[in-house]
């Protein structure tokens, strides 16, 4: 089925560079895309699903209609969207009881759910269905670049629903990252939270900002020249989080997406990067 | 500690809620042990698992501590008992906003979903570098959809989720939310 990009909130409106390098590197990668049209925010997992489950369910429901009316398979660009996307449909798809009572809310808002969502994230989309080879052959500008791959929580986890990657010790987005030419360097607690989910955040931002904390100072002790996610909130996080923190934070965040349309040859006028706090001088 | 009235109706509550897998818990602390929040503030993952199965209603629900968890899923990856953490505490979580505990940060980014369909706000200066990339000024969401935007009001107010957050929304009067 024909993939239909799902933006979400932090992309399209704090990081247009995010979007901007997604529809560039899918036009050079030859992927038939069409924009997910009358989407909402997903809605944020760790925020809605905190309030109200039923509202969260009901809301990301409506966008997996959206989805199924328009024929389209919902390819997501951040690990948030992709967590309220897929567990909301592993919901909707397994729990009749739930189903009827989300449908009923629908009913007039939206569209009745019928069911059997198959919701994608765009770097188990690039692994699985282009393929690691096909990106290395289309690299034009092979990076010499020493990165710090973050995958982030909801993109793997949890792993025995999602089954995409060992969500201990995973290897997916390093070898899409290596493809370019880059190495992925290891570091301590690679696998952990950047400190934004769940409301952190928002909630209690000088808890999220020590976690931020933890994650550059390792990538940086690590020799990592930038950070790599495949999730915008993530990017934020990293990114505003360094600015916040202040002297002597300055490492590049990169989204997955920006950092392929710069190997791919993509002018880097066009990803976006003067809406970063921390500037990318790579 | 403190005298604990165990109180068995909040932990059919977050049973109920999402946390059908509570009472498989043995307190191994294999949870708090994997969490990058216990290791930095006073949320322990375990306790917390522990105040549901006692049903400690009041001391969990004015806890600012139950806001800490970033919802990483790493406890419930490595539960030996395959008890599903995160469901316990977003079952917690929502009990608790019933109750009225919820931080303004978290009504702003609910005002927005309301009034924008978004969870952050559109800026003047980020449709200009939408322009500047060669992108659609505004993308084709429920934005420029007033139908889709219609549907997410009316899915707030069949949930009662806009009272639950102070902002009562009127759907007669069609109008958009300040």
């Amino acid at each position: 089925m024909t993939v239909g990009l799902f933006l979400g909130c932090i992309a399209p409106f704090r990081y247009p560079g995010i979007e901007s390098a997604t529809r560039q590197i899918l036009d050079v990668l030859g992927v038939d895309y069409k924009d997910l049209e009358k989407a909402s925010c997903c809605p944020a997992p760790g925020v809605m699903r905190s309030f109200d489950q039923k509202t969260w369910l009901a809301l990301a429901a409506r966008n997996l209609v959206q989805a199924q009316e328009q024929g389209l398979d919902p390819l997501t660009i951040c690990n948030g969207c992709y967590g309220s996307l897929f567990e909301a449909a592993h919901e909707m798809d397994h729990d009749e009881e739930k189903r009827a009572e989300i449908n009923e809310i629908l009913k007039d808002a939206g569209g009745e759910y019928k069911g059997e969502s198959n919701v994608r994230h765009i770097a188990e989309y690039l692994f699985r269905d282009v393929g690691v080879d096909k990106i290395a052959e289309a690299v034009k500008n092979k990076l010499d670049l020493k990165v710090a791959v973050h995958y982030g929580c909801h993109f793997l986890k949890p792993s025995k629903f999602k089954n995409i990657d060992d969500p201990e010790r995973p290897t997916i987005l390093d070898e899409i990252v290596e493809a370019t030419g880059a190495t992925s360097v290891d570091y301590a607690d690679k696998q952990a939270c950047c400190g934004a989910g769940g409301g952190v955040r928002a909630g209690s931002g000088s808890v999220a900002l020590e976690m931020t904390r933890l994650k550059v100072d390792n990538a940086k002790a690590a020799g990592a020249q930038c950070i790599v996610s495949p999730c915008p909130f993530c990017h934020l996080q990293f990114d505003r989080g360094q600015k916040d923190l202040g002297e002597g934070y300055d490492m590049p965040v990169i989204h997955l997406s920006q950092l392929l349309a710069i190997a791919l040859g993509i002018d880097n006028e066009k990803l976006g990067f003067e809406a970063h706090d921390i500037p990318v001088n790579l | 500690m403190a005298d604990i009235t165990p109180n068995p109706d909040f932990t059919r509550e977050v049973i109920a809620n999402g946390g059908e897998t509570l009472n498989l818990c043995y307190q191994c602390g294999t949870c708090t042990g994997s969490c990058l929040s216990s290791r930095m503030t006073a949320f322990k993952t375990r306790k917390a698992v522990r105040m549901a199965q006692l049903g400690m209603k009041d001391q969990v629900l004015s806890s600012k501590d139950l806001w800490y968890c970033t919802t990483c899923y790493t406890c419930y990856e490595r539960c030996p008992r395959g008890v599903d953490i995160p469901g316990v505490l977003f079952a917690m979580r929502n009990l608790a906003v019933q109750a009225g505990h919820m931080a303004e940060g978290h009504k702003r980014t609910s005002e927005a979903i309301i009034t924008y369909g978004h969870a952050v706000r559109p800026s003047d200066k980020n449709t200009e570098l939408r322009k500047a990339l060669g992108l659609v000024e505004t993308p084709p969401t429920v934005l420029v959809h007033e139908s889709g935007l219609m549907d997410i009001k009316r899915i707030m107010c069949k949930t009662g989720f806009d009272k639950l957050i102070g902002k009562p929304i009127d759907l007669g009067a069609g109008a958009v939310l300040k």
